[in-house]
């Protein structure tokens, strides 16, 4: 594998999805891309960038993005988040929502659902809680394909028991020839869709809570302060926005800044609002 | 240090079991069919069971059924390890006591989920 290959792999992700894929990271390439390999016949990276470059469409190219972009999630991710969620965040936005009983939650790089599907469940088993309300959750990723896994909700073995315990996959997924698949009821509460997160925004912001864990890390420079332009601009002014663990604002942008007593959580500074306000203005017009 | 006993009769899953408990800090014994499980939580009660369901001479669901039954027998977690992945499995697993299970194949850090679910990592 030589250096020109992957840095023409790099530019084609960082062009279509505005993620770097530094050298420190190219070493996963080829894992990323083996299942391709197989499919198309091929052993070796220049053998891949040349069928792209004779390539009469962007098919191929997608799907080679698709493999290369990191969609590892699973239930419950860092469940001490789920926790502080559960016990802190969302009754404070219960506090604030209890005029209109609504809460409106986007879930920023989604994969295939699982994070969203977390959340349903943390609803759905505080039941009493939220009985009355309207709870809308959406999920949105670059990737098509994660996205199509995710509206289908179906899970293998392997994919179903990472970070769910035996109850809650007994209560809230149906076993079917497809798998592991998210109850009806769960399935309600969240929709997803396609959508790059460097783009204007999903149509039923503001959100009163945005999780966007993980996701920032493969941005950097200026595509990383269009991503918190975004954030900032689809977070209502009194709304919550989530990164993950070792992710911080600090240093990145002075839109956010972090909740006292909550971790990992962060609120929109008088900048962070002022800049939603001209995003919204700016997306409005285009 | 917490202590673990694995029961498999499968050398080769008993010998990455033990890989990964002993990487988590897990004293680990091992047992290769249930009615060996029971002789050894006889005399040594451990603090956790991980139990493959299909063994010969007693079966993962025989031995859960009798150690439950036994003095001090409802004290350690049990979790079910096993390619039976189906609900009904699981569904009898509960019944008979078991506090987790883990589907085959699994990796570490799906084991240690599920052990900080059941608080024993």
């Amino acid at each position: 594998m030589n250096d020109a290959s992957n840095r023409i792999l790099a530019e084609l992700l960082e062009a279509r999805t505005g993620q770097q894929l530094p050298p420190s990271r190219r070493w996963r390439i080829g894992t990323a891309l083996s299942g391709l390999y197989r499919e198309l016949g091929i052993t070796h990276l220049d053998q891949l960038i040349a069928m792209m470059a004779q390539s009469r469409d962007s098919v191929l190219a997608q799907r080679v993005v698709e493999a290369l972009l990191n969609n590892e999630t699973y239930f419950f991710r860092d469940r001490a988040v789920f926790d502080q969620l559960a016990q802190a965040t969302l009754p404070e936005l219960a506090k604030r929502r209890a005029d209109r009983r609504h809460l409106s939650i986007w879930s920023a790089g989604c994969s295939t659902g699982q994070e969203a599907l977390s959340l349903a469940m943390l609803f759905c088993e505080q039941e009493s809680r939220w009985a009355g309300w309207t709870i809308d959750i959406i999920g949105t990723d670059v990737s098509r394909s994660v996205i199509e896994v995710a509206r289908k909700g179906c899970y293998s073995p392997f994919e179903i028991q990472r970070g769910l315990g035996m109850v809650q996959m007994l209560q809230w997924f149906e076993e079917s020839p497809d798998g592991w698949c998210a109850s009806d009821r769960l399935k309600r509460m969240v929709r997803f869709q396609t959508h790059s997160i460097l783009e204007p925004l999903p149509a039923t912001s503001p959100f009163d809570l945005i999780l966007c864990r993980n996701l920032l890390l493969y941005f950097a420079g200026e595509n990383r302060a269009r991503v918190y332009n975004r954030l900032a601009a689809a977070l209502a002014p009194d709304g919550f926005l989530m990164l993950g663990a070792g992710e911080t604002v600090i240093g990145h942008t002075e839109q956010f800044l972090p909740e006292t007593g909550m971790v990992g959580i962060y609120s929109q500074t008088r900048a962070g609002i002022a800049r939603r306000s001209e995003m919204r203005r700016c997306d409005t017009a285009a | 240090m917490t202590s673990c006993l694995i029961v498999d009769d499968s050398r080769v899953i008993r010998k990455v079991s033990r890989h990964i408990l002993e990487a988590m800090g897990f004293a680990v014994d091992e047992a290769g069919n249930g009615l060996e499980a029971i002789d050894f939580c006889q005399q040594a009660m451990p603090d956790l069971i991980l139990l493959d369901w299909n063994m010969p001479v007693m079966s993962g669901i025989e031995f859960i059924k009798l150690l439950r039954s036994t003095d001090k027998g409802d004290r350690p977690k049990v979790v079910f390890c096993t390619t039976e992945n189906d609900a009904a499995h699981i569904r009898a697993a509960i019944q008979a006591g078991a506090n987790e299970y883990v589907m085959k194949p699994f990796d570490r850090e799906t084991l240690q989920i599920k052990l900080q679910l059941i608080g024993i990592a």
